[in-house]
């Protein structure tokens, strides 16, 4: 596989250019909407929820900040992700070329985007009188094992993408869920010890756990939970790779 | 050893099937109890073989499989059966100027292409000032490509691809695109590239253009293969009887007849043509009205038709 990408490094930095423009093509902000959307999108949980479920929860607004980016960041890369295979379709039935190649184009202009806003939530720890330090090091594990899921889901729901169309309605529903499930805007300690278990089985939640231990607490999280965060994206990852090997050859017939 | 070696291939499409018609049709028609699936083979029990310098000429009416064949050759589908075995590095120029982006510069999509072609970075810096002159393009470079007309965009589509050096050059339909002036040149650039001795396979409802560039033919019909041979002349002769009396030839047999009769029809409609172009002639020389057309018209007599000056002593002569 890493011969085959090097073979098509070319093509996939232009399909990465592509994307970019493709996304802030006329819009007077251009990359400037990436870092605003996100901002704006936590003004308004800010206004909504503080004084409503932020109240015994410290440092609020790093808490609803994480789980905002995170959240975001699977969304848009899932979301990109389905649209690879349909988007990229007058392509790969003219020219042979590997059809990861559209999904992961597309997951690298997400990852820079990711990689904007979490600059301006760095900010946001420091004007919030949070450590910086060393430790905050360690999220680029969670980054890591969230783009290897984002890249797993991604394969998954772009070939349902391409085989049943009624997936993209199904799975805005399902992300509606997964936001509420995802514990962004209350906290999980008001639950029982025995539900709060259960929010580990959605991996995005533990992304997000993550992402605020280490800023908000200072805790780099046990080495069990190391394993658990790598075994939802290799899962995620194994099972997209099965599925683009049984289909690779079907996909042009339905698209 | 064989370049490109097509065994019995055949290529099935599956239509109405579960994932085609979408869940609702699905649980609808399975309640009518009218839910099957029919299959589609684009392509039958095709096969043929193809030699390094071979150039192939695939014909056939609309829907014969054609292009459907050449995804086969290039990689992009896999035969439901048979096998395909195909021998070096395929530049494919399917469908030209599809794939392209609309919003990006001419420049941009120029580069997105060439990467897909499989050129390098390097290459294509190298080649871009080439590639635009050659498309006429020098003053729409920094042009978003949706403002190109459609002309201007098959001339950089062809300009991109024909920079290829592969083993394996596939056309279809891609030698009649921009005006006449690019048509010629676009012409003479292939030629120049199939003259390097690579392997070629070209597709073109243009019999001319198969006649003059092809020293084989694969001829499909629906799907099925009618003929494989190098006899170029015999096929496309027979072709071109199919084509004005839309019967199919059935065996060797009937297709050696169709050539004859399309022979025989060429040469008719040869005589037809001259003896008309002979009348009129005649109708000015009877008329004498005007000494200008009368010599105009003694001086193609003599150059066409010796003969029929020959014939008629009384008169005409100076």
């Amino acid at each position: 596989m890493l011969q085959t990408l090097k073979k098509h490094q070319f093509l996939f930095e232009e399909l990465v250019k592509r994307d970019f423009k493709q996304k802030y093509k006329r819009t007077v902000l251009g990359m400037g909407w990436s870092i605003l959307s996100p901002l704006l999108t936590l003004l308004v949980m800010a206004l909504v929820f503080t004084n409503l479920l932020g109240r015994d929860t410290p440092h609020f607004i790093i808490y609803l900040f994480a789980g905002n980016i995170v959240m975001s960041f699977f969304k848009e890369s899932t979301k990109g992700g389905m649209n690879a295979l349909m988007a990229n379709a007058r392509i790969f039935t003219k020219v042979n070329v590997p059809k990861y190649l559209f999904l992961l184009s597309k997951n690298v202009s997400t990852l820079v985007n990711f990689g904007l806003i979490l600059g301006i939530y760095f900010l946001f720890v420091v004007w919030d009188g949070l450590p910086i330090g060393p430790h905050l090091l360690m999220l680029l594990y969670p980054i890591f094992c969230l783009l290897l899921f984002n890249i797993g889901v991604g394969m998954i729901l772009s070939a349902l993408y391409v085989f049943f169309r009624d997936t993209q309605y199904l799975y805005d529903v399902f992300l509606v869920l997964l936001t509420y499930l995802s514990a962004i805007f209350y906290n999980v300690n008001r639950f029982p010890a025995l539900i709060q278990r259960l929010f580990l089985l959605n991996p995005v939640y533990c992304y997000i756990r993550y992402f605020r231990l280490v800023t908000i607490d200072g805790i780099i999280p046990s080495l069990p939970y190391h394993g658990l965060c790598l075994l939802y994206a290799a899962l995620a990852l194994l099972a997209g790779i099965w599925v683009y090997r049984r289909n690779n050859h079907k996909f042009l017939y339905y698209v | 050893m064989s370049i490109i070696r097509a065994e019995d291939v055949s290529i099935r499409y599956l239509t109405g099937d579960f994932k085609s018609i979408g869940l609702k049709e699905y649980v609808l028609r399975r309640l009518k109890g009218n839910y099957k699936v029919t299959e589609f083979w684009a392509d039958r029990h095709v096969s043929f073989t193809l030699e390094k310098g071979d150039m192939l000429g695939i014909i056939g009416t609309n829907g014969a499989g054609k292009s459907t064949l050449l995804k086969a050759i290039s990689g992009i589908m896999v035969p439901t059966e048979g096998t395909m075995e195909v021998q070096g590095s395929i530049a494919a120029l399917l469908e030209l100027s599809s794939g392209f982006d609309g919003d990006l510069t001419v420049r941009e999509n120029t580069y997105l292409r060439g990467a897909m072609l499989g050129y390098t970075r390097k290459f294509m810096d190298e080649m871009y000032d080439p590639i635009i002159a050659f498309a006429e393009l020098q003053e729409f470079q920094d042009r978003p490509f949706k403002q190109l007309s459609s002309g201007m965009k098959s001339r950089l589509a062809f300009s991109i691809a024909c920079l290829v050096d592969p083993d394996i050059l596939i056309l279809d339909e891609v030698l009649s695109v921009g005006d006449g002036a690019f048509r010629k040149k676009s012409g003479d650039k292939m030629k120049e590239i199939l003259s390097r001795g690579i392997t070629g396979i070209l597709v073109s409802h243009s019999v001319g253009q198969v006649r003059e560039m092809c020293n084989k033919i694969l001829w499909l019909d629906h799907g099925r293969q009618i003929l494989f041979t190098d006899q170029v002349d015999l096929a496309l002769d027979a072709y071109e009887e199919f084509l004005a009396t839309k019967h199919l030839p059935g065996s060797m047999e009937d297709i050696r007849q169709y050539a004859a009769a399309f022979a025989l029809r060429r040469k008719k409609e040869q005589e037809k043509k001259e003896k008309k172009k002979v009348r009129e002639l005649e109708k000015v020389l009877e008329s004498k009205e005007d000494e200008a057309a009368v010599q105009a018209a003694v001086a193609i007599l003599r150059r066409s038709r010796p003969d029929l000056l020959a014939e008629s002593p009384e008169g005409t002569q100076p």
